[in-house]
């Protein structure tokens, strides 16, 4: 079966002023979105309270939640204990309570909301009585976030030597530019829609990075080949080539991607739902960007044949090797 | 024609046994269980597993088996839910002597457990418990170091006769204050001859001394602690934090804990099963103390440990009034526990020791502890020695819980309290604040510097982060994790056959096989399977198909181009090769950076991506040209179907 003719000759590059200026567009929103909503951090990243409480009847978790929230109390994540009457509720804390160890005053603030939790749940269920507070602290998100700026740079460094070596400095640019696109762009889906931002979509980010990478290295991969392998060699000309040549792998690979994503989304449950979503939106921004955002950045960058003919014997060897 | 070497296949077929042998383990579902076992004075036999049977008959608890094993009674229920009310039924029957702890029994058979295939074990989220990030206080550890030094340097300078003005801890370090300037040089050399003495030959002086600037009769010394010396503190405390914790989770009850350290002053406390917050942080917050006491010869009459006059005092109760009983934490020879009498006078507490390390004897070479005690500690312990060389000494560890107990409708907080004997030794001969305790294995003097130094307040500990699951969500997030793989492996396994035929099902089979490997390594490396971990595992089954896709679609492009099919199937893979090489590299560069977070979840994730690169880049390349070639070799093709 074959869904794309083989012989397309599509000429993505005369597009590219139209493509880029898209993606300045959606870059533009999307640093926007992050600079003035910024990102909704979860429960991970601010530190927040849990509080415990008993009932005497089996209590009902989408009323206590409703309860919670009418009474003022942003997303609260209510779970109840097995075989018991005993629930979880979890709660964000303002700015206040941020950036600190567990010091007295905000053991105290703790207690305090802890009590109006339950002040507001007795309202509505009188039977209902709290069995403990407790506390994350904010150090600990406080340290994620330098671990994450730590990784990026890191992905970053290895990205752009590896493919300084393998290909050449104009390729590692492109393809960091690529990336720094698509992560912006999934960061700002976050900022724009509100969602939970936790430890599971962070480490989908980097998921999408790995991806967009993967998907960007087999299009310059193609580039190199017939950049080395033309007699006449027009930029234009090769870049659309290499891109129609791979555009059946880059669609197909990103379906089969999208579709154990989708499974993922939709039976793996509320834990991965975050997870899924992102690498559903990763997977089609670092697609569209392999098509319309690398090659054109190459192109601006002035890629040509004498830069990727293999220099010394050993480069040769590399890029023949089975 | 089939350019692919014998030695090939062969390996192919080895890593695909061991790969199902090792991933097999993870289908043997484990069984909710109770594990007893027994403290001090409790012992397992028939008499106990009647007890227990008994019990759990009265209460009406139907119980899968109940056995006993090499050190604990195993009792597998059906459910968790009747694992939760065995659990409380057994304790309540058997009471202090024994540890009641929920386990999850493994159903791997033996011989597959012989060989280190086990299953991975699941995280909290999977299973459910609790979840506790413990920091350990190490400003107050510095502060409390400082002020032990500002003690041992003004009583060092009262001892030599020194005329000084004052010393104090301030936030900059020490600073005492002299008259003359006379004064301050003699008290620079008796501070660093008797205070700044490092903890082991040839390491540097804990202190760091200068002369400040002084003014007409004003002449300072600062004293600030080095660098590297509080940051030996800090690691120190966060072990022996880590020690004592060990121990306390034991008591808890728990099987399997997970106590880790993670960074410099951080501590990981996982418990699987476990629901009741409040009750595992009394035990992970308690307190510990150390006294040093004389051991009552009289009462004993003879110099050996355990000897027939403890035994007898033991048994008739009859403790001289000067003395109590106490038992060694380390029972004797025959597995019971030794009884010892100390004296109640002091010597010395926990809250006098400077510090406690595992160092060779200088003299023989064999294991010792190296003990310091402050300048209060070494005089009284300097007059004991003095009058007492010959004799015993015994250091008792006690640990203070906190309970709360309802006592007429009133909350009590009260300490339930273990008193334990950890050392005992003969004094050699007349020493102050330090003192070495030797003949002891290499284990025994490392664990004893560790129990000293815990017991040592050295520094507290705080939860900065506490996390529960319920088992119900475990169960559910496991049902939904395996549910998403699955549907997830069929999607992309249809996709692929309708796509690319017969190369499509042949890259079906390295697909299954690929999720058979990364769940063989991820078994092998023992590695923590979280709800992370299963999107991982979910990402890497769609990703690793691209390897096929960039096959076959190289193989297609040859055949477009003219090339016979054995020809199109060479070319494809040698050319799809570079590509696939380079685009897992950086791909693999993107999954080593997720291993940068210290811990949690986001480390399972990179750990399970990575595998599953490397897995895939076997399977999808090697694994499928071997079934291709085996497929296609030593038959006249037209066409191929891909």
């Amino acid at each position: 079966m074959e869904i794309f003719n083989h012989d397309s000759k599509i000429d993505f590059l005369r597009l590219r002023t139209i493509s880029l200026t898209i993606s300045a567009i959606l870059l533009l929103i999307s640093f926007g979105a992050l600079f003035t909503r910024g990102l909704n951090y979860a429960l991970d990243f601010t530190g927040g309270v849990l509080v415990e409480a008993t009932y005497h009847q089996q209590p009902d978790i989408d009323g206590v939640r409703a309860t919670l929230e009418s009474a003022g109390y942003h997303s609260p994540q209510v779970v109840q204990y097995v075989g018991t009457n005993d629930v979880a509720i979890r709660l964000q804390l303002g700015e206040n309570a941020s950036g600190k160890n567990e010091t007295s005053d905000d053991l105290k603030k703790m207690n305090e909301i802890a009590d109006n939790v339950i002040a507001a749940l007795k309202a509505k269920t009188p039977d209902v009585t709290k069995k403990s507070a407790s506390f994350v602290s904010a150090s600990v998100g406080e340290e994620l976030k330098s671990d994450g700026i730590v990784a990026v740079i890191f992905v970053i460094i290895g990205i752009m030597i590896y493919i300084g070596i393998r290909f050449e400095w104009r390729f590692a640019i492109a393809a960091i530019a690529s990336e720094f696109h698509d992560t912006i762009i999934v960061l700002g889906f976050y900022a724009l829609t509100g969602h939970d931002f936790d430890v599971a979509v962070l480490a989908s980010v980097l998921a999408v990075v790995g991806y967009s990478i993967n998907d960007k290295v087999v299009v310059f991969d193609r580039v190199r080949e017939l950049f080395r392998s033309a007699r006449k060699a027009e930029p234009v000309e090769i870049l659309n080539k290499a891109i129609n040549s791979t555009l059946s792998r880059t669609i197909i690979t990103s379906l089969f991607t999208g579709i154990t994503m989708i499974a993922l989304y939709l039976w793996g449950g509320p834990a991965v739902h975050g997870f899924a979503l992102t690498m559903i939106i990763g997977i089609i921004i670092g697609t569209l960007s392999s098509i319309f955002f690398a090659s054109p950045i190459l192109y601006w960058l002035g890629v040509s044949k004498k830069d990727l003919m293999p220099v010394t014997r050993d480069n040769s060897e590399l890029a023949r090797r089975p | 024609m089939n350019d692919f070497a014998k030695w090939r296949y062969a390996l192919i077929a080895v890593v695909l046994i061991l790969g199902t042998i090792y991933a097999l383990p993870n289908t043997f579902l484990p069984q909710p269980a109770v594990q007893v076992s027994a403290n001090r004075g409790g012992t397992l036999d028939d008499a106990l597993k009647t007890k227990v049977k008994e019990a759990l008959d009265h209460e009406k608890l139907a119980v899968k088996s109940l056995e006993i094993g090499k050190d604990n009674l195993l009792v597998e229920f059906n459910d968790s839910d009747a694992q939760n009310k065995g659990q409380a039924v057994i304790s309540k029957a058997l009471g202090d002597k024994y540890n009641v702890a929920l386990n999850m029994a493994s159903t791997v058979p033996g011989w597959l457990r012989a060989i280190g295939a086990n299953a991975m074990p699941l995280g909290l989220d999977l299973q459910g418990g609790v979840h506790f990030l413990l920091e350990v206080d190490q400003k107050g550890a510095l502060d409390k170091m400082q002020q032990r030094y500002r003690d041992d340097i003004s009583s060092a300078l009262r001892d030599a006769k020194i005329r000084f003005e004052s010393v104090n801890s301030t936030p900059n370090g020490i600073v005492a204050t002299f008259k003359t300037e006379a004064d301050r040089a003699a008290a620079g050399n008796v501070i660093a001859k008797q205070v700044n003495q490092p903890e082991k030959l040839g390491d540097q002086p804990p202190l760091e001394l200068t002369d400040s600037a002084a003014t007409a009769d004003n002449f300072p010394i600062l004293a600030k602690v080095r660098e590297s010396t509080a940051l030996a503190a800090a690691r120190n405390t966060t072990t022996s934090n880590l020690t004592t914790l060990r121990n306390r989770v034991n008591q808890l009850g728990v099987s399997e804990p997970i106590i880790q350290q993670q960074g410099a002053n951080r501590i990981v406390v996982e418990l699987a099963g476990v629901h009741d917050t409040a009750e595992a942080k009394k035990i992970l917050q308690a307190t510990a103390t150390l006294e040093w006491r004389a051991v009552d010869e009289n009462a004993t009459g003879s110099a050996n440990l355990g000897n027939p006059g403890a035994y007898e005092i033991a048994k008739s109760g009859n403790v001289p009034p000067e003395s109590k009983l106490y038992y060694m934490q380390r029972p004797g020879p025959d597995g019971k526990p030794m009884p010892i009498i100390l004296s109640k006078k002091v010597i010395a507490s926990g809250n006098e020791l400077v510090n406690a390390t595992a160092i060779p004897d200088p003299q023989s070479g064999t294991p010792a502890v190296s003990v310091q005690l402050n300048a209060k500690g070494g005089q009284r312990m300097l007059e004991f020695t003095q009058q007492n060389v010959g004799k015993r000494m015994g250091v008792v560890y006690i640990e203070r819980v906190p309970q709360t107990q309802i006592v007429d409708g009133k909350e009590v907080r009260t300490f339930k309290q273990t008193e334990e004997v950890i050392n005992a030794a003969t004094i050699q001969g007349v020493f102050g604040s330090r003192f070495q305790t030797t003949g002891l294995g290499q284990k025994e003097a490392s664990d004893l510097a560790l129990l000293l130094r815990a017991g040592s307040l050295a520094a507290p500990v705080d939860v900065v982060e506490e996390r529960v699951i319920g088992a119900s969500l475990g169960q559910d997030n496991i049902d939904k994790g395996f549910k998403a793989v699955i549907i997830g492996l069929i999607a992309v396994l249809f996709a692929a056959a309708i796509y690319y035929r017969l190369f499509g099902l042949i890259a079906d089979v390295a697909l299954v096989f690929n999720l058979v490997l990364l769940i063989a390594v991820l078994s092998l490396f023992q590695a923590t399977l979280t709800m992370p971990g299963i999107a991982g595992i979910v990402l890497t089954l769609g990703m690793a198909i691209d390897a096929n896709v960039l096959i076959c679609e190289r193989i297609r492009e040859e055949q477009r181009n003219g090339a016979t099919p054995l020809a199109a199937i060479k070319a494809g893979y040698e050319k799809a090769w570079a590509t696939i090489l380079d685009a897992n590299v950086t791909h693999l560069l993107a999954a080593v950076a997720l291993l940068f977070f210290g811990s949690g979840p986001i480390k399972g994730f990179g750990v399970t991506l990575l595998v599953g690169i490397l897995t895939s880049m076997f399977t999808s390349v090697t694994v499928t040209h071997a079934i291709v070639n085996l497929v296609h070799s030593g038959r006249k093709l037209k066409a191929l179907s891909v």
